[in-house]
């Protein structure tokens, strides 16, 4: 199965592009962890993020073990800081 | 005007005061008060001078955001009405980078709601600040972003009744 990943500020800025084409093993139960599992061997420059990175799946936050689908959006987000 | 909004246009603190002021007007007891907030671009952060801002928004979770905190504050503090509005992309000194207003029948309510919102939009809004300042530049890391932390509300809360 294929998604769409968006990436954020320093994120965006480490990969060098805010949208990544992943695709994943058609298996039943992928979640956003595997995403992002996926994401940082096509851009090992981003695992420092790990710890602090939070995620949104079809621009609805979401958690690591999150089931992700076919076509889905998953965002990852440095810590945020509007204001 | 949307009471939520993420743009490039500068923003009006007045536009989004009268907003909210006419909504609460026609509910219960109607607006006895209205508070506002307007964040400005500083000229220095930790001990650098600062040139300019650029921020950046993910538009649909911001705006989801956005709501979730009006309805935390409705839950606490009923009948309030609350607007917001943060600017994105290159901003100058004395800017406003996002501007809140809060309408309650009493003020004690909108001066908590609007301390309350700004608490929370540092905590969950999906949005970065970019700073560009003599010598360099930078992206600033503020909170790790979790809707669900109860605890992150309760210190929002804590401080919003501090305020009032």
């Amino acid at each position: 199965m294929r998604v769409r990943i968006k990436l954020f500020a320093q994120l965006r800025d480490r990969a060098a592009t805010g949208d990544v084409a992943c695709e994943l093993p058609a298996v039943d139960a992928a979640t956003v962890a595997d995403v992002w599992d996926a994401l940082i061997v096509m851009h090992p420059a981003l695992t420092p993020f790990q710890s602090s990175v939070s995620s949104a799946v079809n621009a609805e936050y979401a958690k690591r073990q999150t089931r992700v689908h076919d076509g889905d959006e998953v965002a990852f987000l440095p810590p945020v800081s509007g204001g | 005007m949307p009471l939520f909004a993420i743009t490039p246009a500068v923003l009006s603190v007045d536009g989004l005061a009268a907003e909210v002021a006419a909504l609460a007007s026609r509910a219960g007891e109607g607006c006895g008060a209205v508070t506002t907030f307007a964040g400005l671009v500083r000229a220095h952060h930790q001990g650098r001078r600062v040139r300019y801002l650029e921020y950046e928004a993910y538009e649909p979770l911001a705006l989801k955001a956005f709501a979730q905190i009006q309805a935390e504050a409705s839950e606490a503090w009923a009948g309030a009405v609350l607007g917001m509005h943060h600017r994105t992309g290159r901003l100058e000194i004395g800017e406003a980078s996002i501007v809140i207003a809060a309408a309650s029948a009493h003020r004690a309510e909108a001066f908590a709601v609007c301390r309350y919102a700004i608490e929370r939009v540092k905590q969950i809004v999906p949005v970065w600040k970019h700073e560009y300042f003599d010598g360099g530049e930078a992206w600033v890391e503020g909170a790790i972003a979790d809707p669900s932390d109860a605890h992150a509300r309760e210190q929002a809360k804590a401080r919003a009744c501090a305020s009032a």
